[in-house]
């Protein structure tokens, strides 16, 4: 084992968990309030890509650097987020609430979420084309500093800061101010939430509003490290939702730990058993975590928002 | 403790007239609730005034819960009416009937488990846009128990305690009509007396009280009236003395030493 080539893998090692993290809170907050499985939360995530790539092409920023940079990817984080934000809300609304409203059984949600997923990935490959796009260059992405010889790059940097700004707001957000604690309420008794004066579907449209903002900005991170297309959501999706269970489903906090170790796990596989064991490895830890843990890394009985 | 301390004393206003000239705070006419083909009221009528504590008594399944929920918003009547202060607020969403000054210690307790005891307080202060730490205090001396505990989580606490922070969560919203379902639920003979002087002390602060019990000894001691439900309908109603005094009340829920 060469301690070089270990630090050359975990750092996009966490990168990469750092995103599966801000992703993966949006399928755990949604859990958190409704029980529910948002599978469609993977193309709230290939929209917000879609946005900045759109906005950006239009702009077409010619070598860009330094404050011209910060204010790109700034306005990319405000583009991005804004229309995963906007996704989510229109999702509840179209394909979630009408069903609530009529005491659907559970399996009419799960199909309803798999329908919008496919609905969204294929409109967005009918109007935006189907070969994979870059994003245009925001900056220079050149090394920034090195840790024991592995490089850690500016777009690295962007995506570790950016997931632990979100993370951290999103922490205070639910734990410490009072819209927070409707949404605790909410995932822990609905019906006594609303006793209390809690309005339930506000609650719900906002834990999506959120949900959604991260996913979007997650999207135009995902975006900038490698390319934009209808189908991108798929597997950071599918790899974020699993991170939300080995966390503890409904638990904030065990969805942030989840990713960074789904992340760490993929990148290190991928080091000692080559690119292809990537996605085996990573769920192979998934079965084996929750064969002794079935509810996750934090998840218990009664926990459900940290 | 309360000015009115003494057990006749406590029946007062019912037996002097007071309560019973007072306004009529909440008014059930003819409620019909329905859970899908199932009637699980059949036309009920129901009037509680304004600084009463009214019990509703009867067996599992007799509706006590259905009307409590139904008030609350929680169920939507299919017919018939309920007046609140003269308005009608049957349809009236949950959210929106606890701003009205209905507050409700729902049947099980049902604390927010993972919250300190002061969150859950706060909760149900969550009406308001800021909490006077004078509500919590008022809170605090009708329960000093709470105050000990409050940075503990509701989880964590024994069944008394619950119920404690159930009604006193309740308190937070500043209630007008305070719904009780069940507090006696569970809890030993001690602990329940301790509830049931609360609830007359919070009764001689103003708020007016609609009480669902299966306990009906104790219960019916505490209440200026009280309705015996059967089925979904109202089999006998009247003042606590007077139900206590009925042989169909004493048979059905007094001759097997309920609670007494």
């Amino acid at each position: 084992m060469n301690l070089n080539e270990f630090w050359d893998y975990l750092i996009p090692g966490i990168s990469l968990g750092a995103l599966y993290a801000v992703i993966a809170i949006g399928y755990t907050l949604v859990y958190g309030v409704l029980q529910l499985i948002n599978f469609a939360h993977s193309e709230v995530f290939m929209v917000g890509a879609f946005a900045a790539l759109l906005v950006f092409t239009k702009i077409e920023p010619s070598n860009p650097s330094g404050l011209m940079s910060v204010g790109l990817v700034a306005l990319g984080f405000a583009v991005s987020g804004l229309a995963g934000a906007g996704t989510a809300f229109a999702l509840e609304k179209v394909a979630y609430k009408p069903l609530r409203v009529r005491n659907a059984p559970r399996l009419a949600f799960l199909i309803s979420a798999i329908g919008a997923s496919f609905f969204l990935t294929h409109i967005a490959g009918k109007l935006f084309g189907r070969d994979p796009k870059p994003i245009p260059d925001l900056f220079v992405n050149k090394k920034v500093f090195e840790i024991f010889g592995a490089r850690v790059s500016v777009l690295q940097l962007i995506m570790v800061g950016a997931a632990i700004v979100m993370m951290i707001g999103l922490d205070l957000l639910v734990n410490r101010t009072k819209m927070g604690m409707g949404i605790r309420a909410v995932a822990q008794d609905a019906e006594t939430a609303g006793l209390m004066g809690v309005d339930i579907n506000k609650v719900i449209s906002r834990t999506f509003v959120i949900g959604g903002l991260l996913g979007g900005c997650a999207g135009f991170l995902f975006g900038l490290n490698s390319q934009v297309t209808y189908t991108m959501g798929f597997f950071p999706g599918i790899t974020a939702f699993a991170a939300a269970v080995l966390g503890g489903i409904g638990n904030i906090r065990g969805a942030m730990i989840g990713g960074m170790v789904l992340g760490i796990v993929e990148s290190f596989s991928a080091w000692q058993f080559g690119d292809e064991w990537r996605y085996v490895s990573a769920f192979a830890v998934l079965i084996l975590v929750l064969m002794f843990r079935p509810t996750g890394i934090l998840g218990e009985r009664l926990g459900r928002t940290a | 403790m309360s000015t009115i301390e003494t057990p006749d004393l406590s029946k007062a206003p019912a037996a002097n007239g007071d309560a019973s000239t007072a306004k009529p705070l909440l008014e059930l006419r003819d409620l019909q609730v329905f859970y899908g083909a199932i009637q699980a009221l059949k036309g009920i009528d129901v009037t509680v005034r304004e600084g009463e504590i009214v019990t509703l008594l009867g067996a599992n399944g007799a509706g006590k819960t259905t009307t409590l929920r139904t008030i609350s918003g929680l169920l939507t009547p299919r017919a018939g009416e309920i007046r609140y202060g003269g308005e009608r607020i049957d349809g009236v969403p949950a959210h929106h009937v606890v701003s009205l000054g209905i507050g409700q210690s729902p049947e099980g307790r049902r604390v927010f488990p993972m919250m300190t005891v002061t969150d859950n307080l706060l909760m149900g202060a969550y009406r308001f846009k800021k909490v006077p730490q004078s509500d919590l205090d008022r809170v605090f001396e009708l329960f000093p128990r709470l105050k000990e505990r409050r940075s503990q989580l509701a989880g964590t606490l024994s069944g008394g305690e619950q119920q404690m922070l159930a009604i006193g969560r309740a308190m937070m919203g500043r209630p007008r009509l305070l719904l009780l379902d069940e507090p006696s639920m569970g809890l030993a003979p001690l602990i329940v007396a301790q509830i049931f002087s609360i609830i007359k002390e919070i009764n001689a602060g103003g708020t007016t009280v609609l009480l669902v019990e299966q306990n009906a000894a104790q219960a019916l001691k505490l209440s200026d009236r009280a309705y015996v439900l059967e089925t979904g309908s109202v089999l006998v109603s009247g003042t606590g003395e007077q139900l206590l005094a009925d042989p169909r009340v004493r048979e059905a829920y007094l001759g097997e030493g309920a609670g007494g």
